[in-house]
C-alpha cells in the first residue's frame, strides 16, 4: 500500500523533476571526481557547492510551500527553523574539532575558550555524536514549530497576523544568537569546520557526497509532501487554505492540520539548513534575519505557489540570479531587481512561472479560481 | 626647609587677606606670585593658595591662565606674565601688557596632577564669588567634588552673601562636603553636614556617605545610617521615575513610527512593509534640508526642522500613494500578496536611497532649543526627547481630530466600514484610499523628521521600527489609533523596565515573547472591535 | 428560569433548547432573551427582518458566538453547545449552510461532498486515508440528489450560484447530521430552483431536524412548516405561516407603520 502510495506521489511534473534531481545526485559528482579538471565537462568544487547550496534553499522552499500554498500560512520566520538545523549541524561539526582548534581545548569550542567559560553548557553535551545530532537538526526546529503553531493555531492567529508574529519570532531568535553569553559563538556563529564523520569536509569526495546527499534530500523532501498533499488530509489542507472556518463548521480541527503541517515544513527546513552549513562552512546569527525569511517567500512566489516543484524551481532561479548579479559589476542593482521581482510577480504573475505552463486539471493555486482570481472568503 | 616656610608664610597671608584687603591684597598677590617662578610643585602649590585667597582682582584671571598652560614666568628676574588667550603678554602683577619685547627665557608654570586638582579647587573657590549665579552655581559643583579645605573660608563668606536660592544650596552642600572630609569638624557641624547630605539625597551625596571614615562619633554614625537608607529609598523612586520617563520617550518614538502604521493597516488593512521606508524618506528630507540650510543660508538652521516638517510629509505622502496606485490598488483582498509586494518596494527604496545618499550615516544636526537637557528633580531630561514627546502627542491629536471633524476622515471612515455603500453614495472610493495611504504614509514621513534627531539616519534607518511598529498596532488592537497609543507607551515603559533586569537586548526579546503569547490570547488586541462588521 | 438546573438531562426532551439567550455586541442586543425548542424530527422555518438576530442565532448554536446567557442544549438536554467549538459541535452532528454559499472553490464537486462526509475528521486518519468504493457509492448518490452528477468532477468556483446553492446542501446530506442549520438556501435562484430546492429541503426533513431561515415567504409556504418569527433578537410569533401571517405585531413589523 505505501509503495503505491509512494508512486502514485508524484504527478507528470513531478516525475520529470525527480528524474532531474536523482540524476544530478549521481552524475555532478562522478562528473567532477572522475574527470579530470582540464575536460570541458569537469565540474569544479566551487560550482558543485554552489548547486548543493541551492539544492537546500530548493528543500527549504519546498518546505515553505507546503505550509503556505497548500494551507495558507504565510509564515515569515522559517529562516529561523533553517538556521536551527544548521546550528544543531555545525554544533555538531565544532565538537568534531576537538584539539584542532586555535586554543586546542579538547571539548571546548574555540570561542568558549576565548570566552573564558571553563565547562561546556549542557545544551551542548551530545553533540559530538553524529545520530544525537541529526535527532536535533529534526527535533529542535520541530519542537519550536509544534509549540509555536499550537500556540499560535490554537488561538486563532491567521493571516498577516500570524505572519508577523512568525516574524517577530525569527527576530527575537536573531537578537538570542548574536549574544555571546547564548553558548552559541555570537556574532561569529560556528566555523571553521575540519571533518564530519571523519571526512575532511574540504575534500572533493566529502563535497560531492554533500552534493549528492542534498539531491537526494530535496527529492524524498518532494516526495513526503507530495503524499502529504495527495491525502485526503492535504485535501483538508486546501480547504483550510480557501475557507478555513467552513472547513470548522464541518468538524474538522484546523489547529491540529494546521500544527501538524508546520511542524512537519519546520523539520524539512532544519534539514536543509544541516545539510547546508557543512558545505558553506559557517552558520551564523544573520541566518535568522527577518529579511531572510521574507526573501524565501519570494522564491516560492516565483516558482509558483502550491506546486511543490515550483517552489523549488524558483529558489534555484532566484538564487542562481543573485549569484550571478551579485558578483559582477551589477552588484548594486541586485536589489533593486530583487525588489522589483516582489513586485511583479505578485502582480502580473500570481501563479509563478510553473501558472504559465499548460498544465491539467489540478487543484489551483488561491488565485486561479475562475471567477475572479481571490479566494472566496466565507462570510465570518 | 625654604618650602615649608614659603607654604606657612603663604597660608598666614591668605587668611590675613581674608580679614583685611584692598592694600594688603594687591602686597599678598604680588608676594605670591614669586612662588610661581621657582620652579618647584611645592612652590606653585603654595602660591596657587596664596593667590587664590588673596582677593586680588587679577587672581582668577591667573589661575585660569595657570590651568591653560598660559602662564609663563622668568626665572632670572622672578617675574610672571600671562599670556592673553588673543596674544600679547600681560603683566601677571599689574594685568597690564608689557611694554617692550618679552623677555627672551620665559618659560611656562609646570602642573603635575596633585597641582591640577589645587588649581581646579582655587578656581573653584575664586568662582564662588564670581558676579554670574550660573558660574557661582558651577563653581560650588566643583568644591563639591573636590571637598578642598582652603575653599571653606571663602565659601562661608559667599554662603552669607548669596541670594540665589539654588545656588545658596548648592554652596551650603559644598560646605557640608567639606566639613565631613575634616577630622577635626565638631560633632554638631557634622550631625548638620550630613542631615544637608540627607537633603541633596543624589548619588554623589551617597558616595560621600558611604565614604566617610570610620572613627566617627556614635551619633553621626547612626545619622549617616540613617541618612544612606533614606537616600537609597529615595533613589529606588527616582530610578522608576526615570524608567518611566524614559520608557514614555521609548514609547512617544514606537507611537510615532506606529501611528501611520495604524492608518494603513489599522483602518485600510493593507499591511505596508515600506512604511519603515516611509520614516527614512521623512529622516532622509530633513538631512536634505539641513544641507541646502547649512549650504545657503546658515542662519535659519534653527527653524530647520520646521522647514523639514511640512516637506518630509509631503515627501512621503506623495511616494506614498504613488506605491498605493501603482501597486497596492491591484491587491485588495489579498493582504499576504500586499505584504510581499511593499516588501519589495522597501528593498528599492532603501537600495535608492543607498544609491544617492551613500551607505553610511548622515549627520543630521539638532537646532538649539533640541540640544542640551535640564535637571528635574532627580532626573536628567533632554530636550530633544521631550520635544519628541510633544510632537508625537501633537500629531495623535491632530490625526484624531482629522478623522473626526474632517470630510476626508468621514469619507474615510465610511470606505472602512462599507466600501460599496461609501461607492454608492458617490464617495470617490479609489481617490480615498489613495489619500488614506497617503496620509498614513506621511505621519511616517513625520515621524521620520523626529526620528532623525534621535537616531542614526540610513537607509536601514526604517527596517528597524518595522517589527516593533507593526507590534504596537496588533497589540493595541486593530482599527483602534487609541490602541495604538496605548500599546506604544505600554511596550515602551515595559522594555524600559525590564532592561534594568535583563539587559537590553533580553529585555527586547523577552518583550517580543509577552507580545506573541498576547496576541495568541487576544488575538485582537488589547482594544478589539466587536461584532459581525469587523470579522466579515 | 426561576428552576436550577442540576441535571441537564431532566430539562427537555427536544433536540435542541435554547433559553433566556442574550447576545450583545458593543452594547447593540443581537439576540435578548430568545427562547426556542426544536423537536426531534421538526422542520422549523424561521423569518424575521434583517437585524432580527437570525444569523447570530445560528452563529450561537453552531459555536462561534458564545452567548452572555442564557442556556443552549442539544439532543435532549444530553450537551451544553455553550462549551463546545465549531468543529466539536459539527462532530456532534450539527451542520450548517451558510448565507453566502461558501464552498471550497479549488477542489473538485466530488472532493467537496468527500470531505463533508461522515467519516474519521483526525490528522492521522486523514493522512493514511485511501478511496474506497463506499466512498464513492454515497458521493454519487448525493450528487444525484442534489442534481449535479454531470458536474462531478468540475472545479467547485467553476459553478453557478445556484449550483453552489445545492452543492451546499449536498454538503450537508454527506455529513448527515441530526440537525441542519440552512441559511437563506434560496437567496439569488430563480423560481424554478427555488421550487426544487423547497422539495430537497422536504425530502431531508423526512429524516433530519431542520431549521430553515429565509426572506422569502412563497418558499416558507411551499416548505409548509412551523413558523417562528424573530423581532430584535427574541421570537415575536409563532405558528403556521397562515397565523403568523395575520399577526397584526408580525404585520406592523415587517410593514412598519
Amino acid at each position: 500500500m505505501i509503495t503505491r502510495r509512494l508512486i502514485e506521489a508524484p504527478d507528470g511534473r513531478g516525475w520529470i523533476f525527480l528524474a532531474i534531481v536523482l540524476v544530478a545526485a549521481v552524475l555532478v559528482p562522478l562528473l567532477h571526481l572522475l574527470l579530470p579538471p582540464s575536460s570541458p565537462f569537469h565540474v569544479s568544487t566551487s560550482v558543485m557547492t554552489l548547486w548543493g547550496k541551492y539544492l537546500c534553499f530548493a528543500l527549504l522552499a519546498l518546505s515553505l510551500d507546503l505550509v503556505w500554498g497548500y494551507c495558507g500560512i504565510l509564515s515569515l520566520g522559517h529562516g529561523a527553523f533553517f538556521a536551527l538545523g544548521g546550528y544543531a549541524m555545525g554544533m555538531y561539526l565544532m565538537r568534531q574539532i576537538g584539539t584542532r582548534g586555535v586554543y586546542a581545548h579538547p571539548t571546548l569550542p574555540d570561542f568558549m575558550v576565548f570566552l573564558n567559560w571553563k565547562e561546556l553548557p549542557w545544551f551542548w553535551y551530545g553533540f559530538d555524536w553524529f545520530p544525537y545530532a541529526l535527532l536535533m537538526v529534526v527535533l529542535v526546529p520541530g519542537v519550536l514549530a509544534f509549540v509555536f503553531g499550537w500556540f499560535a493555531f490554537r488561538s486563532r492567529v491567521t493571516g498577516v497576523y500570524l505572519s508577523i508574529i512568525t516574524q517577530a519570532l525569527t527576530y527575537a531568535l536573531m537578537l538570542g544568537f548574536f549574544r555571546n553569553n547564548f553558548g552559541f559563538g555570537g556574532n561569529n556563529g560556528l566555523t571553521d569546520f575540519k571533518d564530519i564523520l571523519g571526512f575532511n569536509i574540504q575534500s572533493s569526495q566529502t563535497r560531492a557526497a554533500l552534493f549528492a546527499l542534498s539531491a537526494v534530500a530535496l527529492a524524498l523532501g518532494y516526495v513526503v509532501a507530495r503524499m502529504v498533499v495527495q491525502s485526503k488530509a492535504g485535501k483538508v489542507l486546501i480547504a483550510i487554505r480557501d475557507a478555513e472556518s467552513r472547513t470548522r463548521f464541518l468538524g474538522y480541527r484546523v489547529e491540529n492540520y494546521k500544527t501538524y503541517v508546520f511542524t512537519l515544513s519546520a523539520c524539512m527546513a532544519g534539514i536543509a539548513g544541516a545539510l547546508y552549513v557543512p558545505q558553506v562552512g559557517i552558520i551564523n546569527p544573520s541566518e535568522f534575519a527577518p529579511a531572510n525569511s521574507i526573501e524565501m517567500v519570494i522564491w516560492v512566489a516565483v516558482g509558483g505557489r502550491s506546486t511543490l516543484v515550483g517552489a523549488a524551481l524558483g529558489a534555484v532561479i532566484v538564487n542562481f540570479a543573485k549569484s550571478t548579479f551579485t558578483t559582477g559589476m551589477l552588484a548594486p542593482y541586485w536589489l533593486f531587481a530583487l525588489g522589483a521581482l516582489f513586485v511583479l510577480v505578485t502582480i502580473f504573475l500570481p501563479k509563478g512561472i510553473l501558472g504559465l505552463m499548460p498544465q491539467r486539471a489540478e487543484p489551483a493555486g488561491p488565485n486561479g479560481s475562475p471567477a475572479n482570481g481571490r479566494v472566496a472568503q466565507p462570510a465570518e | 626647609m625654604r618650602e615649608v616656610r614659603d607654604r606657612f608664610l603663604a597660608l598666614v597671608l591668605s587668611f590675613g587677606v581674608l580679614l583685611s584687603g584692598g592694600l594688603a591684597a594687591a602686597q599678598t598677590y604680588e608676594d605670591a606670585l614669586r612662588g610661581f617662578t621657582a620652579d618647584s610643585f611645592n612652590d606653585t602649590d603654595a602660591a596657587i593658595s596664596a593667590v587664590a585667597g588673596s582677593g586680588h582682582a587679577m587672581a582668577a584671571v591667573l589661575i585660569q591662565a595657570l590651568q591653560d598652560e598660559r602662564l609663563l614666568f622668568d626665572a632670572q628676574d622672578k617675574r610672571v606674565f600671562i599670556r592673553d588667550a588673543s596674544g600679547p603678554l600681560l603683566d601677571a602683577a599689574t594685568g597690564k601688557p608689557i611694554a617692550g619685547n618679552a623677555p627672551a627665557n620665559l618659560q611656562p608654570v609646570r602642573l603635575n596632577n596633585r597641582l591640577r586638582r589645587s588649581v581646579e579647587a582655587a578656581l573653584g573657590s575664586l568662582t564662588l564669588v564670581s558676579p554670574e549665579p550660573a558660574k557661582r552655581f558651577e563653581a560650588a559643583q566643583a568644591v563639591f567634588k573636590s571637598r578642598d579645605a582652603n575653599a571653606l573660608a571663602t565659601l562661608d563668606s559667599a554662603i552669607a552673601k548669596e541670594v540665589d536660592a539654588r545656588v545658596k544650596k548648592a554652596l551650603i552642600e559644598a560646605r557640608a562636603a567639606i566639613v565631613l572630609g575634616k577630622a577635626d569638624a565638631t560633632e554638631p557641624e557634622k550631625l548638620a553636614a550630613v542631615a544637608t547630605m540627607r537633603e541633596r539625597g543624589d548619588h554623589d551625596a551617597r558616595a560621600l556617605l558611604s565614604g566617610l571614615s570610620d572613627d566617627q562619633p556614635v551619633s553621626v554614625k547612626r545619622l549617616v545610617a540613617d541618612a544612606i537608607s533614606t537616600i537609597d529609598s529615595q533613589l529606588a523612586m527616582w530610578s522608576v521615575v526615570q524608567n518611566l520617563w524614559y520608557g514614555l520617550s521609548l514609547g512617544s518614538v514606537l507611537l510615532l513610527a506606529a501611528i501611520g502604521l495604524a492608518i494603513t493597516f489599522g483602518v485600510m488593512g493593507v499591511i505596508n512593509m515600506a512604511h519603515g521606508e516611509m520614516v527614512m524618506l521623512g529622516a532622509y528630507t530633513t538631512f536634505v534640508v539641513q544641507e541646502v540650510i547649512r549650504a545657503r543660508m546658515p542662519w535659519l538652521f534653527d527653524y530647520s526642522l520646521a522647514i523639514a516638517i511640512p516637506l518630509a510629509f509631503l515627501v512621503a505622502a506623495v511616494v506614498g500613494m504613488a506605491i498605493e496606485r501603482g501597486v497596492i490598488q491591484f491587491l485588495y483582498g489579498r493582504p499576504l500578496e500586499t505584504l510581499l509586494a511593499t516588501w519589495g518596494i522597501s528593498l528599492i527604496l532603501q537600495q535608492a536611497v543607498r544609491t544617492i545618499f551613500g551607505p553610511t550615516n548622515r549627520e543630521v544636526g539638532a537646532p538649539g532649543f533640541m540640544s542640551g537637557a535640564f535637571e528635574l528633580g532627580g532626573l536628567s531630561i533632554t530636550w530633544n526627547r521631550l520635544w519628541i514627546i510633544v510632537f508625537a502627542a501633537l500629531i495623535f491629536v491632530a490625526l484624531l481630530a482629522a478623522l473626526r471633524f474632517t470630510t476626508l476622515g468621514l469619507q474615510m471612515r465610511a470606505v472602512t466600514q462599507n466600501r460599496r455603500m461609501a461607492s454608492a453614495m458617490a464617495i470617490p472610493t479609489n481617490r480615498i484610499d489613495a489619500f488614506t495611504f497617503g496620509l498614513g504614509s506621511g505621519i511616517a514621513g513625520l515621524a521620520g523628521v523626529a526620528l532623525s534627531q534621535i537616531d542614526n539616519v540610513s537607509p536601514n534607518l526604517g527596517q528597524g521600527y518595522i517589527i516593533d511598529s507593526f507590534l504596537v498596532v496588533v497589540f493595541g488592537g486593530v482599527g483602534n489609533l487609541w490602541g495604538t497609543l496605548v500599546g506604544a507607551l505600554s511596550l515602551g515603559i515595559a522594555n524600559k523596565f525590564l532592561e534594568p533586569y535583563a539587559g537590553a537586548v533580553l529585555g527586547k526579546i523577552l518583550l517580543l515573547v509577552l507580545v506573541i503569547l498576547f496576541i495568541q490570547k487576544r488575538p485582537r488586541g488589547l482594544f478589539a472591535l466587536k461584532g459581525r462588521a469587523v470579522e466579515a | 428560569m426561576d428552576t436550577t438546573v442540576t441535571n441537564p438531562h431532566e430539562v427537555t426532551q427536544s433536540l435542541l433548547y435554547l433559553d433566556g439567550v442574550s447576545v450583545s455586541f458593543d452594547g447593540f442586543r443581537a439576540l435578548n432573551n430568545l427562547s426556542l425548542e426544536l423537536a426531534p424530527g421538526e422542520m422549523r422555518a424561521i423569518i424575521g427582518p434583517n437585524g432580527a438576530g437570525k444569523t447570530t442565532m445560528m452563529d450561537v448554536i453552531t459555536g462561534k458566538t458564545r452567548p452572555d446567557s442564557g442556556e443552549v442544549l442539544f439532543d435532549k438536554g444530553s450537551v451544553d453547545l455553550t462549551t463546545k467549538d465549531e468543529a466539536a459541535i459539527a462532530e456532534l452532528g450539527i451542520g450548517r449552510k451558510f448565507q453566502k454559499p461558501t464552498v471550497f472553490e479549488n477542489h473538485t464537486v466530488e472532493d467537496n461532498i468527500l470531505l463533508s462526509l461522515k467519516d474519521d475528521r483526525s490528522v492521522r486518519g486523514n493522512l493514511m486515508w485511501y478511496a474506497n468504493s463506499g466512498d464513492s457509492d454515497r458521493i454519487g448518490e448525493i450528487l444525484k440528489t442534489i442534481g449535479l452528477t454531470a458536474h462531478g468532477k468540475r472545479l467547485a468556483g467553476s459553478l453557478s450560484h445556484g449550483q453552489k446553492q445545492w452543492l451546499e446542501i449536498g454538503m450537508l446530506i454527506a455529513q448527515d447530521p441530526k440537525l441542519l442549520l440552512v441559511d437563506e438556501p434560496v437567496a439569488g435562484m430563480t423560481d424554478a430552483e427555488s421550487m426544487t430546492t423547497a422539495d430537497l429541503l422536504k425530502d431531508i426533513a423526512k429524516d433530519h431536524t431542520v431549521i430553515v431561515v429565509e426572506h422569502d415567504m412563497e418558499f416558507v409556504r411551499r416548505l409548509g412548516v412551523k413558523v417562528t418569527v424573530l423581532h430584535e433578537g427574541s421570537v415575536l410569533a409563532e405558528g403556521s405561516i397562515d397565523e403568523v401571517s395575520a399577526n397584526e405585531r408580525v404585520v406592523e413589523v415587517y410593514l412598519g407603520r
